[in-house]
């Protein structure tokens, strides 16, 4: 059984014109594996509660933790959160949660991360527990399907391993309606050709974590059950 | 709609092992699936977990003032990996 935390705000940061990171500390954070989410509680001061499911966005850092929040229209919580939330004030945090959704740094095989919009943040976690491991890690891939530029989250991780050009951690973005000039890929949904791809194939032993909204992961997860993965390694988290 | 995934903080109170991993086979269709793969409706007053193919109830959360339901209806059986 865990129990609710007192977490505190320390920095907000942007992730795109209304998205945006909160870093928090949590008393006795016991630490988290990437991929797992945490339930934030609000109390308002008339003793309403609201709980709400987040994922952590990065890995494990003492008692630090960082989650990722696109402001809901007419939402309850995420508004709150990402525009209002003070620096300084507590919140409510159970977790680390879920076991399923989950990338454990010790297993070899290669990964297969593909996000739709603000299910990103996750796979960012999983990226960055990649990224420590260095050259003894194994491959990873990111398909991240988007709107626009202005929608893309994380972006000095993803220029960054843009620019290590290292062919064992590989990201690509696939934008659904406006691409930046230049751009190898065609505007469009995701396809076969996007998750298709030579050392991250069944045979391979891949392993793929799918998030985003329920439709997108519907989506992305019958393209790679078709390409011939077994439905048990193909780990999809969906919201909304 | 969220997925069983969502439901790992609301069982941890009834659970000791995380219960998303825990396995159900429908009895319904035959689906076997992770929790987490479930689909759950949670806008009502209890989250309803369904089998993703069938769509099956599996079981229905609900959390009443100093009560927590936990009801499995025809649902079938949890499988925990067990040493």
């Amino acid at each position: 059984m865990s129990d609710w935390r007192r977490a505190e705000l320390r920095a907000r940061t942007p992730e795109s014109t209304t998205a945006r990171t909160l870093h928090l500390t949590v008393d006795g954070w016991p630490g988290h594996l990437p991929g797992q989410h945490v339930d934030v509680r609000l109390t308002a001061d008339d003793g309403y509660r609201a709980v709400r499911s987040y994922s952590l966005s990065a890995p494990a850092d003492g008692d630090r933790i960082e989650i990722s929040v696109q402001p809901a229209p007419f939402g309850e919580v995420s508004p709150y959160l990402a525009e209002d939330f003070p620096v300084g004030a507590g919140i409510e945090v159970k977790g680390p949660l879920g076991g399923w959704f989950v990338w454990k740094p010790e297993r070899p095989g290669p990964v297969l991360l593909v996000a739709g919009g603000s299910g990103i943040a996750p796979l960012a976690a999983m990226l960055r527990a990649r990224l420590d491991l260095g050259d003894a890690g194994p491959p990873f891939h990111l398909a991240y399907s988007l709107r626009d530029p202005g929608q893309r989250w994380f972006g000095a991780l993803l220029d960054g391993i843009a620019e290590a050009e290292d062919p064992a951690v590989t990201a690509a973005c696939l934008y659904t309606r406006t691409a930046p000039p230049g751009h190898p890929r065609p505007v469009g949904r995701i396809t076969a050709a996007d998750l298709d791809l030579p050392g991250f194939r069944p045979a391979d032993g891949a392993l793929a974590f799918v998030c985003g909204p329920t439709a997108f992961v519907e989506k992305a997860a019958n393209l790679l059950v078709h390409l011939g993965h077994r439905p048990d390694r193909v780990r999809t988290e969906r919201f909304g | 709609m969220r997925d069983g995934n969502a439901l790992a903080g609301p069982l941890s109170d009834l659970f000791l092992p995380d219960p998303t991993t825990a396995w159900r086979l429908c009895p319904g269709c035959g689906t076997d699936a992770a929790l987490a793969a479930l689909h759950v409706y949670d806008q009502g007053p209890a989250a309803v977990a369904r089998c993703p193919r069938c769509s099956e109830i599996a079981f229905r959360v609900a959390r009443h003032p100093g009560q927590l339901w936990f009801d499995f209806g025809r649902g079938g059986a949890l499988r925990f990996p067990a040493s």
